[in-house]
């Protein structure tokens, strides 16, 4: 069960377990900051590519990656100052509508690396609203407990491009750094993807 | 070949290099180009909102084992700075071809600071460029760009110069 904090948001680092949960052969890509540690906490994943920079591309790079694995399930995890940062990546992935994506944000309304100053999905802004009027046409939204198992089934089966937004408590977490190798990071989930072949390529 | 056949020189070097994902801000420079990238069934066109979408688009293309190019003008360019930090740090292969603004002949004065800080910015981003001026020189470049990024892994520009293009002159 995931756990609640006081102010009865979901707490972020029993949340991204249970959507990780039985992940099977999912790719995942995680946006900067708070979401890559999280992804971390759960487990390092050689199929995980969480990023350190980049800030606004990492629903694009599931773009990519979608496109590139129609046979596989991707998953982008990411915050909502990253979101906010390339919001026209949900045009142009809805204009391309790739089946096997799914696109969750993590929203603490908050950016929580630089001091918790308050984002616009704080403000009034709906990023889940932005998707739909995009042309995402599977929209989820979560917060409370109950709705977790339904969105982790989601991120496996739901037909894409899928985008969903989960309220999150603002609590910094302890940290669990990933890799920050770049070129690690790559090699090893070409590696793991595609096999060998890959660093022949 | 004719030298006024660049457009299809490039979209033959983009199926010799085995490019998958073409991501485009469009240029009149690249309609041509474009209109043959839609028309294919090997390559796949991601149009875009800005051009920095297209950097991410290629890195995720690059992990799941496909590669891709970048087509856009010169303005773009400066979208594309930090986003530019993806193929530097991860090494993943990201061609770019690009067509000149604000270079030989501008009419539009609003075209020219981006369009002359164009190769400083890419260099300053650990980009490699090469420049056609002629049209004779737009494939050979390219290829040369286009090998350098997926043999290398980097990202690489290929800059066509406003005189191959001609300069867009309003009517004036």
């Amino acid at each position: 069960m995931v756990d609640v904090s006081a102010a009865g948001l979901l707490q972020r680092r029993s949340l991204v377990p249970a959507l990780l949960a039985d992940r099977g052969d999912l790719l995942v890509i995680a946006g900067l900051g708070a979401p890559a540690w999280d992804i971390t906490a759960a487990g390092d994943h050689l199929l995980s590519f969480p990023m350190w920079g980049a800030m606004g591309g990492a629903a694009l790079m599931g773009l990519g990656l979608a496109l590139a694995q129609p046979d596989r399930r991707v998953l982008v995890l990411t915050g909502d100052g990253e979101m906010l940062m390339g919001m026209g990546a949900l045009a142009t992935i809805a204009v391309q509508a790739p089946k096997n994506l799914a696109i969750v944000v993590l929203d603490n309304e908050r950016y929580g690396e630089t001091g918790g100053q308050v984002t616009h999905t704080g403000l009034g802004v709906d990023l889940v609203g932005i998707a739909g009027a995009s042309g995402f046409t599977n929209l989820c939204r979560v917060t409370q407990p109950a709705e977790v198992p339904a969105l982790r089934d989601a991120i496996h089966t739901a037909l894409g491009p899928f985008f969903a937004s989960v309220k999150i408590d603002p609590a910094n977490e302890p940290l669990a750094l990933p890799p920050r190798d770049g070129v690690y990071l790559t090699t090893r989930f070409r590696g793991a993807l595609l096999g060998d072949a890959a660093h022949l390529e | 070949m004719e030298s006024e056949d660049w457009p299809d020189q490039l979209f033959a070097l983009l199926q010799a290099h085995r490019v998958r994902q073409v991501v485009v801000v469009p240029d009149a420079g690249h309609a041509r180009l474009i209109r043959r990238v839609a028309a294919s069934n090997d390559m796949r066109l991601i149009p875009l909102t800005t051009e920095e979408e297209g950097i991410a688009v290629l890195g995720g293309a690059w992990l799941g084992g496909q590669r891709g190019v970048v087509l856009m003008q010169s303005s773009g360019v400066g979208n594309c700075i930090n986003m530019l930090s993806l193929a530097a740090t991860c090494r993943i292969p990201v061609p770019m071809l690009i067509t000149m603004r604000g270079d030989f002949g501008e009419f539009n004065p609003w075209q020219v600071p981006m369009g002359q800080a164009t190769p400083t910015v890419l260099e300053a981003m650990g980009c490699t460029t090469g420049r056609a001026d002629t049209p004779e020189d737009v494939a050979p470049v390219a290829d040369a760009m286009l090998r350098l990024a997926f043999n290398t892994y980097r990202a690489t520009a290929c800059l066509i110069g406003q005189r191959v293009l001609g300069a867009k002159t309003f009517g004036k």
